[in-house]
């Protein structure tokens, strides 16, 4: 018994004494290890990375006779004058948040569902699975498909039940074309949370939901009481990451709308992607990116102060 | 009361179920049916989800009109060798990273997580700055290496799980007998790690066969390009006519990811849930 104990839970402190500690708590052996996968990561995305966030204080541009210089604040005081920025941020919060939330809640609708001894179970897992597994690209390409103004199913759907007398132009329509992209986003990123749910939701104690029953709960009072408490610190950590890959999100609108139309889809990256690459402002992009890691930074700490909270 | 309430519940869930299945496999069966259709079919006011006419010609006309072939050959040896190296980087260091408690380790688990929360644009600018001046600006290698850095964290996080898993008292043993680290890691730690390099492999490959952003900025040639830059390409002129071909693509460059996906899925979950549910 003390046996497995151990072996699920080496402490290689406790090891060998000829293992002597000489740079970084790693000895000769370990390092040669670490090496070589070390230099890429440091050469190849730290590196990148701090460059980046430099580039955003300078004046960088495309063109190898353009030099760059350090300008300090300038790129920032830039931004806040720029309304395409306020835009795109303004946008990139209604679709970070929309789709976070309404992803939240269709997850977690499946994830009782799938937790429960229906038929066709199976079935509905496995296509829950499947949008994890296709390329972003091809997403965008098969709702694009979906949403045709001519040939697209929706249109004719919605034509069959009496909804609409025309057909929408869904995605190159200014007030549709944004709630349009949020759905598709709710659609690619339902799987990996429906999972993180339903594992959080068969770590509930049965014993606890039976004992509640059998004080006479209903199901709407053993999901507050007792699902909900087991389930809302995966929940907040979930969310969290949800929204900050949100944010952080491109190819799926590229492909859809790049952008459009009237910029009205236009999130933070991908209005940072055209400032860098169509017009070469590499300091006013990383500048942007700068910017989005602000926004990003103030809903970590948020997260933080409430998982420290959550846990006394 | 229970009784009755469930008898009304039954139902009700059935119906939630039902919409769930319809959300879910509706896009897909559209974009499946789209391309078996004729471009006559397409054009039918009244759409048919099911094809009248199955047809193979759309998928003739996707490997005729662009060079679909030639991209999936190109993303798949850019997809393989980037899985290949991913993995024989990554399984010496997570072996580091499970076996010392060193300043590496947690530092690495540190960027893993931070890793995921950076805007790509403050890394890929830099990322197209650096390849350029190396030359390796619209290679393939360029791109190869740039999908192994961002591959690694996830296939360090899921190998290093699987390092912890293996007795530490079989490596004391070799070492008893005189084996070094590099050795014990080979004959000791290596085979028992197959599964868990399988599932990272895969892993790799599927998320550099998805992958879109770093292939836009970072290959221009059209002979180097990888599919989803093909596919995208398509989109274009998208003349009811040219939806079936362009359907029958997307679907070619689907088929690759779903199937190793579906093998790695258990893994995946597992090794995603490793970090989120504390058990």
């Amino acid at each position: 018994m003390s046996d497995t104990a151990v072996a699920a839970k080496p402490r290689p402190t406790q090891r060998k004494p000829q293992q002597r500690r000489t740079w970084l708590g790693l000895d000769r052996d370990g390092l040669m290890l670490a090496v070589p996968a070390l230099i890429p990561v440091v050469l190849f995305s730290l590196y990148p990375l701090l460059r980046g966030i430099y580039l955003g204080f300078t004046d960088a541009q495309a063109g190898r006779a353009a030099t760059t210089e350090f300008t300090g604040f300038e790129n920032y005081s830039q931004l806040l004058g720029d309304s395409y920025f306020w835009e795109s941020f303004r946008i990139g919060l209604i679709w970070a948040f929309g789709v976070t939330i309404l992803q939240f809640f269709a997850s977690l609708g499946l994830a009782l569902l799938l937790n429960q001894k229906l038929r066709l179970r199976w079935l509905a897992r496995t296509l829950a699975l499947v949008p994890w597994a296709m390329p972003p690209v091809v997403i965008g390409i098969m709702w694009r498909l979906v949403y045709h103004p001519n040939a697209g199913i929706l249109n004719s759907v919605l034509r069959d039940l009496g909804i609409i007398d025309s057909n929408v132009e869904w995605l190159s329509s200014l007030s549709l074309a944004l709630p349009a992209v949020i759905v598709v986003g709710v659609w690619s990123g339902m799987p990996q949370t429906t999972v993180v749910l339903l594992a959080g939701l068969q770590s509930v104690s049965e014993e606890l939901k039976e004992a509640a029953a059998v004080d006479g709960a209903g199901p709407l009072q053993r999901f507050r009481n007792v699902t909900w408490p087991a389930l809302r610190p995966i929940v907040t950590a979930m969310t969290t990451l949800d929204f900050i890959w949100n944010f952080n999100s491109f190819s799926l609108v590229y492909v859809l709308t790049e952008g459009g139309p009237g910029g009205s889809t236009r999130l933070p990256m991908l209005f940072a992607y055209e400032e860098a690459f169509r017009y070469g402002n590499y300091g006013y992009a990383a500048a942007l990116g700068n910017a989005m890691v602000l926004v990003i930074g103030v809903f970590v700490v948020f997260y933080l102060r409430r998982r420290y909270r959550e846990e006394g | 009361m229970r009784g009755s309430s469930r008898v009304l519940a039954t139902p009700s869930k059935y119906l939630a179920l039902a919409v769930y299945l319809v959300f879910l496999a509706f896009p897909l069966l559209w974009l499946i049916s789209t391309a078996f259709k004729s471009p006559q079919e397409m054009a039918l006011i009244e759409p048919t989800i099911i094809p009248e006419h199955p047809t193979l010609d759309n998928f003739r006309l996707a490997f005729e009109q662009q060079p679909l072939a030639r991209a999936l050959l190109n993303t798949l040896i850019i997809a393989g060798v980037s899985a290949l190296v991913t993995v024989l980087l990554s399984i010496p260091a997570a072996y580091v990273m499970a076996r010392y408690r060193s300043v590496v380790s947690r530092m690495t688990a540190l960027w893993v997580l931070l890793s995921q929360m950076f805007p790509f644009i403050l890394v890929i600018i830099p990322l197209f700055l650096l390849l350029r001046d190396a030359g390796l600006y619209d290679t393939q290698i360029g791109l190869i290496i740039v999908y192994v850095v961002w591959s690694m964290p996830f296939a360090l996080w899921m190998l290093r799980s699987y390092v912890v898993g293996i007795p530490v008292e079989l490596e004391e043993a070799a070492a008893m007998d005189g084996a070094g680290k590099l050795r014990t890691l080979k004959d000791i730690v290596a085979p028992l790690l197959v599964p868990g390099v399988v599932a990272a492999a895969l892993f790799a490959f599927v998320s550099a066969w998805n992958e879109f952003l770093f292939a836009l900025v970072l290959l221009r040639t059209p002979e180097l390009q990888t599919i989803s830059l093909t596919l995208v390409k398509f989109i274009g002129a998208e003349g009811v006519a040219r939806l079936g071909p362009l359907a029958a693509a997307a679907l070619v460059a689907t088929i690759p990811s779903l199937v190793f996906f579906a093998i790695i899925q258990r893994r995946l979950v597992g090794g995603m849930l490793g970090g989120a549910v504390k058990s």
